[in-house]
């Protein structure tokens, strides 16, 4: 007869092979959306070759022609642009908080990020449209160019600026936490002041940390979709100023999922360009994952 | 020249710091300002009527209810997963293993896939099975996405579990899965914290529901019908051309900013106020 703690045993191993299912089932998940995504686009390939997809830049989807280019280059701008607004105010502010600032400082600090990183992205989109958009075609534009409706590649390009700034800010605050305090103690004994200490000491030790930050936050910032579309223009074109319209990637899956139905192919196309995402996106975070995580258990 | 150049670096740090703050109070005043004189009673407790979209009578509470529907059974669906992944991680695979660190990557890798690929390829599976835009869909998607923020951030608190507590319950005879009692208590405040984040997230998505629960003007009733969502609403408004419909889509767009205000709130007060059975 079985004993009590028999079924006690039982219990566990059952419950043991029920988490163990559940742990697989979520590391599978990832393989599953690589499957799935690449054969629902497959038979796109079937009359375009891949090199055209992504180097034409024609796109009538009407026709049968799918060229991704205008969309893969729209993605680049505004990604670059939000690394380029984001990335000084991002390293200055962290060097402020782990370098010079007392702990009240941070006490106000931290809470204000956190709302940053809290706010959903169609407020930001909302904010991009009362603000960002009007003062960029009525403010900044008229120097530039003749007209702009506001709803340009420089608008996507702040807007998402703003939104990758929290997480870089806590990357790089994490990153440089973990040099040495015995490092940084040498550096001022040997004369060195505080600015000189953090670009030689600080900055080079963390080099690498701070690289694998930024690909981690353009990897958030290449799959933004709602603020970025309401702010954009959407127009299929290869932008050639940052007052031209852009169509990013994410905006193009969000905005056609509707028709994608009713013409041929189309549907393939729009699932290569979440499968292209997807893609980068997991090239781009396992990367900088694997560095972050030897930078934190060196 | 040193000094000098420490005196410029410590003021751009300063000015780069009072920018954080400026774009905080920038965002929220924007949205408070626009979106205050809009708000009232009718936005948050009536149905959209026929007209609503080009200016007609009604409110946005088909939107509030589908969201909190989608991310309530997502949260709870989410939890009863994330828990015993953490847990088998935590407690039955042992800190050097293998499995652990590939399924640690691979949820930092689903952490870090945007919402609009998961909504793709939900929208995908859902054609495949003839399943159409549905309550049920948008939940299945929320909470595929909010797993990997709950099980990186409540494994980041579960990891500094003492492996002496462990060691000390079974001791006492009992088994591995007896353990989690003892486990759930230590590990109550990153639950906390990661519920608030995660419901946080879930709330504000838009690019994957909007492929997989679609939008509806009614409060859905079943799990396969259509369900609105409040990131969505304000989206549809501000694409309609009315000035009146726009400015509803502004205070549709500040509760949603109230509710995760108060999210974030509850969250530094709740991370405090459930570690006191922590022991350090």
């Amino acid at each position: 007869m079985p004993t009590l703690s028999y079924y006690r045993i039982l219990k566990d191993k059952v419950a043991g092979g029920i988490m163990l299912f559940l742990t697989i089932a979520s590391i599978l998940l990832v393989i599953a959306m690589a499957f799935g995504l690449y054969f629902k686009s497959a038979p796109i390939f079937e009359s375009n070759s891949l090199w055209d997809l992504i180097f034409s830049s024609q796109w009538k989807p009407g026709q049968g022609k799918f060229g991704f280019l205008p969309f893969i280059v729209g993605t680049l701008w505004i990604t670059i642009l939000a690394v380029i607004f984001a990335l000084p105010i991002a390293l200055l502010t962290a060097v402020f908080l782990t370098e010079h600032s007392k702990s009240y400082i941070k006490k106000w600090v931290f809470p204000a990020l956190d709302i940053l990183a809290g706010l959903p992205s169609v407020v930001y989109g909302v904010w991009g449209v009362l603000l960002i958009v009007p003062w960029i075609s009525e403010k900044l534009a008229p120097h530039f160019v003749e007209f702009s409706t506001g709803y340009t590649t420089l608008a996507g390009g702040i807007v998402l600026g703003v939104m990758i700034l929290p997480l870089l800010v806590s990357l790089f605050i994490e990153i440089f936490s973990v040099v040495p305090k015995e490092l940084r103690d040498a550096s001022l004994s040997l004369g060195a002041n505080k600015w000189e200490t953090t670009k030689y000491i600080v900055l080079r030790k963390s080099r690498s940390g701070i690289f694998a930050a930024i690909v981690l936050a353009v990897s958030r910032a290449l799959g933004e979709t709602i603020a970025v579309l309401m702010v954009c223009g959407n127009l299929p074109q290869i932008p050639h100023s940052l007052f031209d319209a852009c169509y990013p990637l994410p905006a193009l899956i969000a905005n056609n999922y509707g028709e994608m139905l009713s013409i041929p192919l189309y549907e393939a196309a729009l699932m290569l360009a979440a499968l292209l995402l997807f893609v980068v996106v997991l090239l781009f975070y396992a990367g900088s994952r694997i560095v972050l995580h030897q930078i934190e258990h060196k | 020249m040193r000094f000098i150049e420490e005196k410029i670096f410590k003021v751009l740090m300063l000015l780069a710091t009072l920018v954080v703050f400026a774009l905080v109070g920038n965002i929220i005043y924007t949205i408070v300002s626009r979106g205050l004189p809009a708000l009232n009673w009718d936005m948050i407790t009536k149905l959209p009527s026929g007209g609503f979209y080009i200016g007609g009578e009604g409110g946005v509470l088909n939107a509030i209810v589908g969201s909190l529907y989608i991310v309530g059974a997502s949260t709870l669906l989410g939890l009863a997963i994330s828990i015993p992944v953490v847990f088998y991680l935590n407690v039955y695979l042992s800190k050097t293993s293998k499995l652990a660190y590939i399924s640690r990557l691979s949820f930092d890798i689903l952490f870090g896939i945007p919402s609009i690929v998961y909504g793709a390829f939900a929208f995908s599976i859902m054609i495949y099975f003839g399943l159409r835009t549905s309550l049920g869909g948008g939940v299945l998607v929320i909470t595929l996405l909010i797993i990997p923020i709950f099980i990186r951030s409540i494994d980041e608190v579960a990891r500094q579990l003492p492996k002496e507590l462990l060691d000390a319950s079974y001791s006492l005879g009992s088994t591995k899965l007896e353990t989690i009692t003892l486990v759930v208590r230590q590990i109550a405040p990153g639950i906390a914290t990661a519920t608030l984040l995660s419901v946080g997230r879930a709330i504000g998505d838009a690019a994957g529901v909007m492929f997989t629960a679609g939008f509806s003007d009614s409060i859905p009733t079943s799990l396969t019908q259509p369900a609105a969502t409040l990131p969505l609403s304000v989206f549809f408004q501000l694409s309609s051309p009315s000035a009146d419909v726009q400015d509803r889509a502004y205070a549709s767009a500040l509760l949603l900013t109230i509710i995760v205000l108060i999210l974030s709130v509850l969250g530094r007060f709740l991370s405090s106020r459930f570690s006191k059975n922590r022991i350090k």
